[in-house]
């Protein structure tokens, strides 16, 4: 299949044509549907009302990544929305994967998120339960929750393929979207988590993107788990993956980031190593490389706070994809000749 | 009492047993319960509803009980009120992102649903989300009205 996109628009933040089978107009539907290993990354959300905040961190990933996460309340720590942030990023005709936390709204405002974000070209969105708000900086906050993750998924696939809201009334035109969700397959109880998964897909989940995994043979036994349930052909899972800065923030993301499982050995390794930073890098691109071999992986999410620049370094020193270059707004001048 | 709870879950078998019998018990004493009329029953069977279950389970009163798809560990303890299996963040001791001091509510509905026949099964099944404005209200009777109607 061609992955060049060239119907795309010469205004790329105008929608492409949708292909026969494919739900979204989006271009990571695609690379996933083409059988591309896949690259997705996270943007550290902006403090800030500048959208050239955004514009920055969206191109730090350039020619890297097949879509860009905004994410929504991040560590329920306040941020700007991952509305906005994704309206923002297709107006620069980036491709964002818009998350719908249920922790900060109920169900009558994140249908409203839905169509409003699907009107603005977001043809990717998440849908999470969200960090417990003891996590962020706002531990006084009401925790909402009216919806979990599951009835999410629900309600967002009964507007796309049903055209109507939970209530039952009818919409107009529906969000043309490509739904996901995650899973935390190192999280306990661990056979429990591909039932799980079975769930979610289920109720709608189309693609998957893991918390972070750093030990490579318990996921490959949930794996393993996933194929015996029948759930490789409907899915398309991305793993969670990470440069760790230093053993001193992997001991700290252990302890106050929930659901991050970090082994002891990382650790010590990091700890062991003259130059940390350059060691969790490593560690990263050899995770990434074993991660691409294992059976029914789509492709890789890869999470680095606070160093988008450790990104393309990990992507590029792992050779995952394979000389194929994911597709952004300036790759076409830059491949007119000068 | 937490105590209780996990006890509760502990014998499960037994209690969704009892729970059912209870159930269906409940439900053909329908005709007694409208010649009195459930807006009248309402109050003090929720009431009674809300003493028992709240020993036993930690019961939250939210009116639409899944305990019997939840190894008898009541999924509105969860601080996140997930009807369908843990979130991501259960810590490795499988304990509570949220609570530390608790036990994850879906890491004992796991265990619990193990003791239950079919338990598992059930597990797997994707909830309805909550309606809120049963919250308060008796589940014991919305469930025998149900059940007296018979399939739809």
């Amino acid at each position: 299949m061609n992955l060049n996109f060239d119907d795309i628009p010469d205004d790329p933040s105008l929608p492409m044509p949708i292909l026969p089978g494919h739900v979204s107009a989006g271009r990571l539907e695609r690379v996933l549907r083409a059988g591309a290993f896949a690259v997705t990354s996270e943007m550290d959300p902006p403090d800030s009302a500048n959208p050239e905040e955004v514009f920055a961190r969206a191109r730090i990933f350039d020619g890297y990544v097949d879509a860009i996460n905004a994410t929504d309340g991040a560590g329920a720590h306040c941020h700007m929305s991952s509305v906005a942030v994704s309206a923002l990023l297709i107006r620069a005709g980036y491709a964002p994967i818009m998350q719908i936390a249920c922790r900060d709204k109920n169900r009558i405002a994140i249908q409203g998120d839905i169509l409003g974000g699907a009107a603005m070209g977001v043809c990717n969105m998440l849908c999470l339960t969200g960090d417990g708000v003891q996590a962020g900086d706002h531990p006084q906050a009401k925790p909402v929750f009216d919806l979990d993750c599951m009835s999410l998924l629900e309600i967002a696939r009964m507007l796309r393929d049903e055209h109507r809201f939970q209530s039952g009334r009818k919409i107009t035109s529906p969000p043309r979207v490509f739904f996901g969700a995650v899973e935390n397959p190192l999280a306990v109880p661990r056979e429990w988590r591909p039932h799980r998964l079975a769930k979610k897909v289920a109720a709608g989940a189309e693609f998957i993107q893991t918390q972070y995994c750093f030990e490579i043979p318990p996921l490959r036994e949930f794996m393993n788990r996933v194929e015996d349930l029948g759930l490789l052909d409907k899915v398309f899972i991305l793993i969670g993956v990470g440069p760790l800065r230093s053993a001193k923030s992997a001991l700290w993301m252990r302890s106050h980031v929930p659901g991050v499982h970090i082994p002891d050995a990382v650790i010590q390794r990091l700890a062991g190593a003259e130059d940390q930073q350059a060691e969790g890098r490593k560690l990263c691109v050899e995770l990434i490389q074993e991660i691409r071999e294992i059976k029914g992986v789509s492709g890789v999410h890869v999470m680095a706070y606070y160093q988008q620049e450790a990104v393309a370094e990990v992507i590029e020193r792992s050779g995952m994809l394979q000389g194929r270059v994911p597709w952004y707004p300036g790759i076409r001048t830059q491949r007119q000749p000068k | 009492m937490y105590a209780v709870r996990r006890w509760s879950v502990r014998h499960a078998r037994g209690l969704e047993w009892a729970y059912r019998w209870f159930e269906r018990t409940v439900s053909a004493l329908d005709p007694v319960w409208r010649r009195i009329g459930y807006a009248r029953l309402e109050k003090p069977v929720a009431g009674v509803e809300r003493t028992i279950k709240g020993f036993l389970f930690d019961c939250q009163m939210c009116g639409q009980c899944v305990l019997g798809s939840t190894g008898m560990s009541c999924p509105m303890n969860c601080p996140k009120t997930l009807r369908n299996g843990p979130c991501g963040g259960v810590r490795v001791d499988g304990c509570c992102e949220v609570k530390p001091e608790m036990r994850c509510v879906w890491v004992e509905a796991f265990a619990g649903s193990a003791r239950i026949c079919g338990g598992q099964a059930r597990l797997r099944t994707v909830q309805a989300s909550v309606d809120w404005r049963l919250r308060g209200r008796s589940a014991w009777l919305a469930q025998a009205r149900d059940l007296a109607k018979g399939p739809q």
